[in-house]
């Protein structure tokens, strides 16, 4: 945990109310996001008992299993899920734009917009995992089939998990993490999983500290859990009303101890709706942050690449990953956590002050600037210096000593295109050294030579704006410049210490007749 | 006047309720927060911490569903079914033995009685016929076993012991939570192999009384689960060695209760009886001071385990603690014993103390930083 963030948590405890921890929102929301809200069959490892979903906050969909440990009834939940996701998706897949990408170049298709699920919490993400693995390998013929919709749901489930590993992906998020990301709660992280009372610290209802809604908010009478665990006082109403349901005399009996467990259910999940569409409505009211709109691009290509997957082969994803593509995936990973972390400190400047604390980044106001400055190229050969380079100098002033070195490539998060080098760093006196209270002296200078971005000029003068102007405050740090990963090999040239070219993933007899018991 | 004998003053403590049992999750619960003197006493003394919360106004919110106790009745019976057949099959595969078959002792009752005390003598008994090599292919089903735990015994009961395979016992525990694709979920296998090694440390010492090499248990145990979405036990064979370590050493400095309760006042009570009208014979107030006399060390991952938690949050909020918001917290404010005194050291009304100058300055920054930024109030 940052510093940083800890000062806003004492802060939020003292005042009784959330704190801001951004200056912008860090994802993409979806128009609209598919919310999706499961409560699972305690005890069990994956057994639907009933789920809100649905697009539009006023139309939320109620699904529900009467019977849980009924199978065919668990299939029946699985369909009538896939029939309200797979239209949502199927929606996504209308308008395509071009872009070029790859190396070397090349022209690419993507659809316009995306599919998103957001879930409660943490453990939505891992029911929807579940849900997905159980559901994905199924047959559609012979004695164990399903509907068709049932795998197909279950691919989908399955890549929307696999993609909430990745940090910057904006397609399957948990509305707890979202909101834990831009606001700092007075209470402990624990306590933030539970939807309502981070909630209630973020936006509380009138008259009452964030502090006093948390606890009203964790009493489960008047807040149930957000799934997919249940309250197991709940539990118990529901148990009867199951046994009932089971030995209830007569189509219509049963029926109306359906209903009451529809009743029921509803009274569990409506409350978890509206803190759902609360929290969207909370998060679409900061600004979207400047690399959000390029991450979701990723999410759209992705999206499309999965898409065009399933109308080819289809081919459901295996039980574990082989080892190629484990190793893909990690290195992807590391890759996307790095960029994802200085892509949000590039879009915020709150975010960056973690980096001025911790010494990756500065910031100063410029006091003077070489707008004109070249210096002779080829560094003393002699035959070379004709041309010059065009490397324009800025001189910063600091309080404390920019904690990045001479001779260090920094970047700006205002010109994010322009590399600058730190030349040199003076010591305006008057600070003792042996004083820790540093902000007493005349503080600091550090000369910046900047290259590159210059609206694709050589010589001067540059283009106006694209060198920092008298008075500017500006912002340096050594985030940003990616080393991109190395290239591993194709699929079909895995060394043998990844177990040779990995064969592709053919689901056997047993998968399907896996039991759902 | 004849020292008082420290199991009197905990009974007396507890008044005339019959003890709370000892189990295998008190001790790990004790064991993962170690230095908490409130719960290692009301546990020694066998209080019902849950009773005694909801006098005191925190009213504990757990309790488990009747669909997860079902389900893992159901499992258990059905490992058990048949002489352990469903376990025999699985040691044949976990440990590759050709184990053909094993009598099975069921010691969840002798003779019809269920008393603690008896089923751990029949267990010792057993284990004696055992090390005279009479009973060589016994499997013992829910053996009771004895361990003194902070100057208390405490009776435990693993699920089972197998018999001698290579030279070797193994303890079995079953649990309801799924092995998907051979993976379970981490934080409930981490408490599995907790309790089991609790467990085998009982084990190793009622060997060791019957005469039997304490080593012959074995320093792994085989977790029981169900399969992936079915009914179907699956196990494997966990390592222990770590975790053995580790509970050791935590019994090892668990200070004795007795001891712990010598800081209270001589009126302190836990006495949750009531008369013969049906009213408490010691109020709310007289219970809530015996327990604030306690010292805890709260921390939020105790709301997810123990029932006095929400009362110790109480408390630890009213003093400002720092670790109420969270390890994170606490550990950025080193030598910072209260939040009160982090914001004073932030806005400048607290003067730092001589070896919190360099906590108190960075805070400053941080503090300046988040102004700076645009940080504030939602």
């Amino acid at each position: 945990m940052s510093l940083l963030r800890t000062v806003a948590t004492l802060r939020a405890a003292a005042l009784g109310r959330a704190e801001r921890l951004t200056t912008v929102r860090h994802q993409q929301l979806a128009d609209p996001p598919f919310v999706f809200i499961p409560l699972a069959l305690a005890g069990e490892a994956c057994a639907p008992l009933a789920a809100m979903a649905g697009t539009d906050a006023g139309h939320p969909v109620l699904l529900t299993v009467e019977q849980p440990r009924d199978r065919t009834r668990r299939f029946r939940f699985a369909e009538q899920l896939a029939d309200l996701l797979l239209p949502y998706v199927d929606e996504c897949r209308g308008d395509s734009e071009t872009y070029e990408a790859g190396r070397p170049k090349e022209s690419r298709e993507r659809f316009t917009r995306a599919p998103q699920i957001l879930v409660p919490n943490q453990g939505g993400i891992a029911f929807t995992r579940l849900l997905g693995r159980s559901t994905r390998l199924r047959r559609t013929d012979g004695p164990y089939a399903v509907a068709p919709s049932v795998p197909t749901l279950g691919k989908w489930l399955t890549w929307a998990a696999d993609q909430a590993d990745f940090p910057g992906s904006s397609t399957l998020l948990s509305m707890t993490r979202m909101l834990g990301d831009h606001w700092a709660t007075g209470q402990s992280s624990t306590e933030d999983a539970h939807l309502a009372a981070l909630l209630a610290w973020i936006d509380p209802p009138p008259g009452m500290t964030g502090a006093q809604a948390a606890r009203l908010a964790e009493d489960p009478a008047r807040h149930p859990p957000a799934g997919p665990a249940t309250d197991p006082l709940f539990d118990r109403t529901l148990s009867e009303l199951v046994t009932a349901y089971g030995t209830a005399a007569g189509d219509r009996a049963r029926a109306a101890t359906g209903r009451a467990i529809e009743a029921e259910l509803r009274t569990q999940l409506a409350p978890t709706w509206d803190l759902m569409w609360r929290g969207i409505e909370l998060l679409r009211a900061l600004p979207p942050g400047g690399h959000v709109e390029e991450r979701w691009a990723l999410d759209r290509a992705l999206f499309t690449g999965y898409a065009s997957h399933l109308d080819e082969s289809g081919l459901p994803q295996p039980r574990r990953d082989h080892a190629a593509g484990a190793a893909r995936r990690l290195a992807r990973l590391e890759d996307a956590v790095a960029r994802y972390e200085s892509q949000r400190a590039f879009d915020d400047p709150l975010v960056m002050a973690e980096y001025e604390l911790s010494g990756e980044a500065f910031t100063g106001t410029v006091t003077a600037r070489e707008p004109d400055r070249v210096i002779e190229s080829g560094g003393g050969g002699g035959r070379g210096g004709k041309a010059g380079l065009f490397r324009p100098l800025v001189t910063l002033r600091t309080e404390q000593r920019p904690p990045i070195g001479e001779g260090e490539t920094v970047l700006s998060p205002d010109r994010p295109g322009q590399k600058a080098e730190i030349l040199t760093i003076r010591d305006l006196g008057g600070s003792d050294s042996s004083d820790s209270d540093g902000g007493a002296g005349n503080g600091f200078e550090a000369d910046i030579q900047l290259s590159g971005g210059f609206g694709g000029k050589r010589k001067p003068p540059a283009p106006p704006g694209s060198i920092p102007e008298i008075g500017e405050q500006l912002c340096y740090t050594t985030l940003g410049q990616y080393v991109a990963s190395a290239q591993l090999p194709d699929d079909a040239d895995t060394p043998w210490t990844h177990g040779g070219p990995p064969q592709p993933y053919e689901p056997t007899h047993e998968d399907a007749e896996e039991t759902w018991e | 006047m004849l020292p008082q004998q420290p199991e009197d003053r905990l009974a007396r403590l507890r008044g005339p309720a019959s003890p709370e049992p000892y189990t295998a999750r008190k001790i790990t619960a004790l064991t993962a927060n170690p230095a908490c003197a409130r719960r290692a006493v009301l546990d020694a003394a066998g209080v019902d911490k849950a009773l005694l919360a909801t006098r005191i106004g925190f009213e504990p919110r757990f309790g488990q569903s009747p669909f997860a106790l079902t389900r893992g009745q159901a499992f258990e019976t059905l490992v058990a079914w048949g002489g352990y057949a469903e376990l025999v099959s699985l040691l044949r595969t976990e440990l590759a033995v050709p184990v053909t078959e094993a009598a099975v002792a069921d010691l969840t009752e002798v003779a019809g009685n269920s008393a603690p005390a008896v089923r751990a003598r029949e267990t010792q008994r057993l284990l004696e016929r055992i090390a005279a090599g009479d009973e060589d292919r016994l499997i013992l089903g829910h053996p009771m076993l004895t361990l003194d735990v902070a100057g208390r015994t405490a009776f435990l009961e693993p699920d089972a012991l197998t018999h001698r395979i290579g030279g070797r016992f193994y303890a079995v525990e079953i649990r309801s939570f799924p092995a998907i694709d051979g993976q379970a979920d981490p934080a409930r296998t981490a408490e599995a192999v907790k309790q089991a090694a609790v467990h085998v440390i009982a084990l190793r010492q009622a060997f060791h009384r019957a005469g039997l090499p304490p080593e012959a248990v074995a320093d792994e145990f085989l977790l029981i689960c169900p399969k992936d979405f079915s009914n179907r036990p699956y196990g494997r064979l966990l390592d222990l060695r770590q975790e053995l370590d580790a509970v050791e050493f935590q019994l090892g400095r668990l200070r004795r209760a007795a001891d712990l309760t010598e800081t209270l006042p001589a009126d302190a009570s836990f006495d949750l009886a009531e008369d013969s009208a049906g009213s408490p014979v010691r109020d709310a107030g007289e219970l809530d001071a015996s327990v604030g006399a306690l010292e805890a060390a709260y921390s939020p991952s105790c709301l997810s385990f123990c029932e006095m938690s929400r009362y110790c949050r109480q408390e630890a909020e009213t003093a400002g603690e720092p670790a109420r918001l969270g390890s994170g917290v606490r550990n950025d404010l080193p030598g910072i014993g209260s939040t009160r005194t982090a914001l004073g050291l932030i806005d400048g009304t607290v003067e730092p103390e001589p070896e919190q100058a360099e906590i108190a300055e960075l805070l400053r920054t941080a503090a300046r930083l988040r102004d700076l930024r645009g940080g504030g109030a939602a």
